[in-house]
């Protein structure tokens, strides 16, 4: 069964059509990636699979589950971690407490629990705590535990970002451009960031990309998505060679 | 210098009151964007349950006998009440603001005016118009500190007062839930993917902001014992011209402008007329804001866009 499962997934804007007949199966441990152009509506895959909107048509399967119709915060907890391309932290919040807060859904303790520090709120608050410094750890941003985000480098609020992600303890991880902003040198940490946490986690990952080298290095299978459709979708081989790919990225006249 | 001190302490005991209550306007705000102007009358409201909790414990006291001191009612007093205000607070979520989330903020903001119209007219139909007195649970007792007189309530006022805003700051900063306040006050797309659900957080910070203006009403009520459907108007309007001073949002900014508040209200009238009191308040307050327009820890601008 696939891990993730999305068949004729279409959504209109009012009378706008931004994606037309989506669809994806995603194996477990499979890294996808998902190239096209600006205003493709790459985003808003992403946006209508985790339920900030909801499709007007088509289906969306987790495990063979449908989330067609599920709040935000339900899908979230069912297993689907996101990162988003223009880095949404929270600037006034330190880096232990974005990973701390990620682990909400992971916690069971009551109100009373909150007012008065009973054994199982202090249990499951050193669990967390154990394994925010390890997630912090693992993303190389142990050393910012105490800083406020805004002050970090921003390879480091990347890499923040991905370790809020991961904290849900996600089947299916979606990274929205990972690598949006970035100096040279900080892609390269990127790309071994997410091979590591592919690896550990054994996590799927669907990326969203605009660098076709960065995408071309870490995905086995690409698609090309342009005006809200599939157009392309194949090996980084067969889709560098790809007519229609070629034209969406380049324009006609440089085919001809 | 002692009749200085003596003031310090009674703006302390003002500034507890309105820091009590800009604290609810403060946290409502930073998640829903609206100040919730029914606030003052959740304090009225909270006051009146005070009062009913109150002369209910001390009746079942006298009845069975148990001649419970007053510090205990008092307690007692204070925790029935922040619960059951508590549980107003969520019903004005529930019933005025949820389904105006994607609605103009002006509307919620007219949705909470109209709220707090109902709670005082619904008193008074309720209660009549008379003027309830609020029953002294325990019995004042002044000490004289090097000529300072300082009465055991005004300690009590200012104790519990700080107590709760520390309980407040230890809630927010450690619990699970107050971290999901603080990460809402920032935005509403993200912190729902971390699995935090918005119909639980939004109530729960009206809950919170209404069980400390029930706290602040019966803290009142002890040191001006006499409650009417329309007291929480004026208290109301000035606290919230607290939060506004903190910075919208802030919750330690709210705390410290509510002493500020206390402070500048009794320092005036030993300089001025008493009659001038809040002309002269509000007009320092007014210049304050022309050079510090988003109060002292507000933000230039807020990255929400919706709720």
């Amino acid at each position: 069964m696939p891990l993730l499962q999305v068949s004729g997934m279409t959504h209109y804007f009012g009378g706008l059509r931004a994606v037309h007949r989506y669809h994806l199966t995603l194996e477990p441990g499979e890294i996808r990636g998902l190239i096209g152009p600006n205003g493709a509506g790459k985003t808003t895959v992403f946006n209508l699979i985790t339920g900030i909107h909801t499709p007007t048509e088509g289906k969306v399967e987790l495990e063979g589950r449908s989330i067609v119709g599920r709040r935000p915060h339900q899908i979230a907890a069912l297993g689907l971690g996101r990162t988003f391309q223009n880095l949404l932290l929270w600037r006034h919040m330190t880096v232990g407490e974005h990973v701390r807060m990620a682990h909400y859904s992971q916690l069971g303790y009551g109100l009373i629990g909150a007012l008065f520090g009973t054994p199982r709120r202090i249990a499951e608050e050193r669990r967390v705590a154990e394994n925010s410094m390890r997630l912090m750890e693992m993303f190389d941003v142990a050393r910012y535990r105490d800083f406020l985000v805004g002050n970090l480098p921003y390879g480091a609020q990347r890499r923040v970002e991905m370790a809020r992600a991961m904290a849900i303890d996600p089947k299916v991880l979606l990274l929205d451009e990972p690598t949006a902003g970035m100096t040279p040198e900080e892609l390269v940490t990127m790309i071994g960031t997410i091979r590591q946490v592919h690896r550990d986690f054994g996590v799927a990952i669907l990326l969203i990309e605009h660098r076709l080298k960065f995408v071309m290095e870490l995905c086995r299978r690409i698609q090309t998505l342009v005006f809200g459709e599939v157009i392309a979708e194949g090996t980084p081989q067969e889709i560098q060679r790809n007519p229609h790919v070629i034209e969406a990225y380049l324009g006609k006249e440089e085919i001809a | 210098m002692e009749f200085f001190l003596q003031n310090v302490v009674n703006a302390l005991q003002w500034g507890s009151f309105y820091a009590l209550i800009a604290l609810g306007y403060s946290m409502v705000y930073s998640i829903m964007m609206v100040f919730n102007f029914a606030h003052g009358d959740v304090f009225m409201t909270g006051a009146y349950i005070g009062f009913g909790t109150a002369s209910l414990l001390l009746a079942l006291s006298a009845a069975l006998g148990l001649g419970l001191p007053g510090w205990t009612i008092l307690s007692l007093t204070i925790a029935v009440s922040m619960v059951l205000t508590a549980f107003l607070g969520v019903l004005v979520e529930r019933v005025g603001y949820r389904p105006l989330r994607e609605a103009p903020r002006a509307s919620a903001a007219i949705t909470g005016l109209m709220i707090g119209i109902i709670l005082e007219t619904g008193n008074l139909a309720l209660l009549g118009a008379r003027r309830l007195s609020f029953p002294d649970l325990i019995h004042s007792t002044t000490y004289n500190l090097g000529g300072v007189f300082v009465t055991n309530k005004k300690i009590l006022i200012v104790a519990v007062s700080l107590a709760l805003m520390y309980a407040l700051h230890q809630f927010i900063r450690k619990t699970r839930w107050g971290m999901a306040m603080r990460a809402m006050s920032y935005d509403f797309e993200v912190v729902p993917l971390m699995g935090v659900s918005l119909n639980v957080i939004a109530p729960l910070t009206f809950a919170v902001g209404s069980g400390l203006a029930a706290a602040a009403g019966i803290l009142y009520g002890l040191a001006y014992p006499v409650l009417d459907p329309y007291m929480g108007v004026l208290l109301g309007w000035k606290a919230f011209v607290a939060a506004i001073l903190g910075g919208r949002g802030s919750i330690l900014g709210a705390a410290l402008a509510g002493f500020l508040l206390g402070f500048i209200e009794i320092f005036v009238p030993m300089i001025f007329p008493s009659t001038l009191r809040d002309l002269i308040a509000y007009s320092i307050i007014l210049l304050i804001l022309t050079f510090r327009p988003y109060g002292f820890f507000g933000q230039p601008h807020s990255t929400q866009l919706r709720l």
